[in-house]
């Protein structure tokens, strides 16, 4: 899940415009941009999209450290596509967030400037080539795992964006997934990065979900608006549920030694995390937290003539035309 | 002045005869960019034959309060659709 | 017999300099990836290096075949040590800043686009068939290359600066390109590769317009490099081919 701990924002306005609205959401209709919607609405929705996006960007990062070491020519396409993908996603959130009024170079500085968060879980490191089958196995598996509920939501153009971000999602996984198996099929070696990419990568990939939500306020209001279509928990224990015997298949062991098969509520019981080392990271005390900013602001700051400098001649071309006519 | 690229509205042609269709937006410094900008973000998967850019600030969009006065009439207008005509079995199929 | 064994051993060596030069040159790309100035050209980026990649799958894979020693393109991309190598020193030379990225690009590009079409022509179907689709997307790379040489050129004071930085650093590496050798001039006379020599004329008429439009002005006189094509390089190449080649040089044994 790639939007944590979103905060709604309150909401302050005419009762009777917000039943309206509500009734317009619990018959399953979408809000589209230029509608009325409430404020507490509005602003939920810039900061979930644009966290959301921030973390696809921000998440181009960990995989990217691994597509110039890429063992063959087709796993650095596959890679290298796979990332592209990302920024695409990020692209299309981006301008999701736009169509309610705040600017992607406004986002981008909130995401600089530390104001906007990004998902925990990209401030974890990539170590080991299997690092790049967990990704998309287990991260990219969390992420849909929220987002295809999402292409549901009541927001027209966020609702669009998830659709065509879960199209092109469908291969992400597989792709994790593959490379798991070369490499748990693989030589003894292989084997051991494969155990050792889980191990680091199950405890973060359950944080993606966030903390237990069940009597958050945010979140009942989210859910009221169908901003947030499942509990954290719920999305937290389906996982599990798909991913251990996916693990099994490929011979690799969960790192919780409290997990196992619970016949009465047909799911899996298992470990919560350590929340005060989520709390950390999304503080910006995680391993790569500091990467990943300087990475991203390096990106801004170096890319600024160029950017100035396209423009400077686009209005040249724009004033040369206007004199020709 | 902002060097934040303006926003462009791609549509995009899938197949030959069909119509271009919306399917999202993108950043450019000008058109022939957003056109070029457009090849590579929307069509990464084989989508298109054909590409159209449309900055955002001039499109002119009907306003939602509107919806009902625009929209409604046209609800009423019962005699446009085929199946308002009989046609006797006789003729066969039309 | 002799002279026939000895053409296929040119032509492997002429297949490996396209192939390692698009190898070399889409990795190069590929490090931008998640760090280009704005969304829109990350992804543009990426798109022109899976080209670039794939247009390396091609030539290798015919290179190992024409070989005739079992060895595929990703045992030439990943187990050559860098005097193997036959790129162009151009495309080894580093990122830099994203100006001179994009001028390695276009003057890469002006040569790349006539050489293909020309090896579209090749009496070697296998070889025809390998530039002419590589052609349509490289067709794409240089009108894109070269629009924003010239946007970039003509924009701002700071803009323009760093393109005629990076024109003036990058040009002494363009002279290889059009030169030919011993190999070159006999795959040329089979009929099976074109002679770099004969694009020149091509390439400075694309590179002159290009530049003349871009306000950008060309060194004169500029002592040029070689010894890429020959397996001589730059020390660049072995810090790339050190992080490409590691996986599979730690670890000979594994599948990937």
């Amino acid at each position: 899940m790639y939007a944590q701990m979103v905060k709604s924002e309150a909401t302050n306005e005419d009762p009777e415009k917000l039943a309206a609205f509500q009734a317009r959401i619990d018959a399953g209709e979408k809000i589209e941009p230029k509608e009325w919607m409430p404020e507490g609405y509005r602003k939920t929705l810039i900061r979930q999209i644009g966290q959301h996006a921030h973390s696809e960007i921000v998440g181009q990062l960990p995989e990217g450290n691994w597509i110039t070491r890429a063992p063959t020519l087709e796993r650095m396409a596959i890679l290298l596509a796979k990332v592209q993908d990302e920024a695409g996603h990020g692209l299309y959130l981006y301008c999701a967030a736009e169509t309610l009024g705040v600017s992607r170079d406004e986002l981008t500085e909130a995401l600089l400037s530390g104001k906007m968060k990004y998902s925990s879980i990209f401030n974890y490191p990539t170590l080991n080539w299997a690092d790049i089958g967990a990704v998309g196995w287990l991260v990219d598996g969390a992420a849909i795992m929220n987002q295809v509920p999402l292409q549901r939501t009541s927001f027209g153009p966020y609702s669009r964006a998830m659709i065509r971000i879960c199209k092109e999602e469908s291969f992400h996984q597989r792709q994790g997934y593959d490379i798991m198996m070369k490499m748990a099929q693989g030589t003894p070696e292989q084997k051991a990065m494969a155990q050792d990419a889980l191990n680091r990568f199950w405890y973060p990939s359950l944080m993606m979900f966030g903390p237990s939500d069940k009597d958050s306020v945010h979140s009942a209001q989210s859910m009221a608006w169908k901003i947030k279509i499942n509990t954290n928990d719920e999305l937290r224990q389906k996982f599990v549920d798909q991913t251990v015997p996916q693990a099994e298949y490929l011979g690799l062991t969960i790192p919780d030694p409290e997990l196992r098969w619970n016949e009465e509520k047909g799911g899996y019981d298992f470990s919560e995390p350590d929340w005060s080392e989520f709390f950390e990271v999304i503080k910006g005390n995680g391993p790569c937290n500091a990467e990943r900013m300087e990475a991203r602001q390096k990106a801004w700051d170096d890319g600024a003539w160029f950017r100035e400098g396209l423009m400077a001649h686009a209005r040249k071309r724009a004033a040369a035309k206007v004199a020709a006519e | 002045m902002s060097s934040e690229w303006p926003l462009w509205e791609i549509f995009i042609r899938g197949q030959h005869g069909l119509n271009h269709r919306h399917v999202g937006s993108l950043h450019a410094p000008d058109a022939e960019m957003a056109v070029k900008h457009a090849r590579d973000v929307y069509t990464r998967r084989n989508e298109g034959v054909s590409i159209w850019v449309v900055p955002s600030a001039a499109i002119t969009a009907s306003s939602p309060s509107e919806k009902g006065p625009l929209f409604e009439p046209s609800n009423s207008k019962v005699y446009r659709p085929p199946t308002f005509f009989d046609i006797p079995e006789e003729v066969g199929k039309m | 017999m002799e002279t026939v064994v000895d053409l296929d051993a040119m032509l492997f060596e002429g297949l490996c300099r396209m192939g390692d030069t698009t190898l070399v040159l889409g990795h190069r790309v590929s490090e931008w990836c998640g760090h280009a100035p704005v969304l829109e050209e990350d992804i543009a980026l990426a798109n022109m290096a899976l080209d670039l990649i794939g247009q390396t799958q091609l030539w290798l894979g015919l290179a190992g075949e024409v070989e005739g020693k079992g060895r595929d393109a990703d045992m030439l991309a990943f187990r050559r040590d860098a005097w193997e190598f036959r790129n162009l020193l151009l495309v080894e030379r580093p990122n830099g800043d994203f100006g001179q990225t994009l001028m390695r690009q276009f003057l890469f590009d002006a040569w790349h686009q006539p050489m293909l079409k020309a090896l579209e022509g090749s009496n070697d179907p296998r070889i025809a068939e390998i530039a002419a689709k590589a052609g349509r997307e490289v067709a794409y790379h240089l009108e894109r290359s070269a629009d924003l040489v010239i946007r970039l050129g003509d924009g701002t004071a700071e803009s323009h600066k760093r393109m005629q930085t990076a024109l003036d650093r990058l040009w002494p590496y363009t002279g290889e390109m059009m030169t030919s050798d011993a190999t070159d001039r006999a795959l040329s006379e089979a009929g099976v590769m074109a002679a770099p020599d004969t694009i020149r004329p091509q390439w400075e008429a694309v590179v002159g317009e290009v530049l003349g439009e871009a306000t950008l002005k060309a060194p004169e006189g500029a002592y040029m490099h070689k010894g890429g094509k020959q397996g001589t390089h730059s020390e660049h190449l072995g810090h790339m081919l050190a992080t490409m080649q590691w996986l599979q040089r730690a670890y000979p044994d594994a599948k990937w």
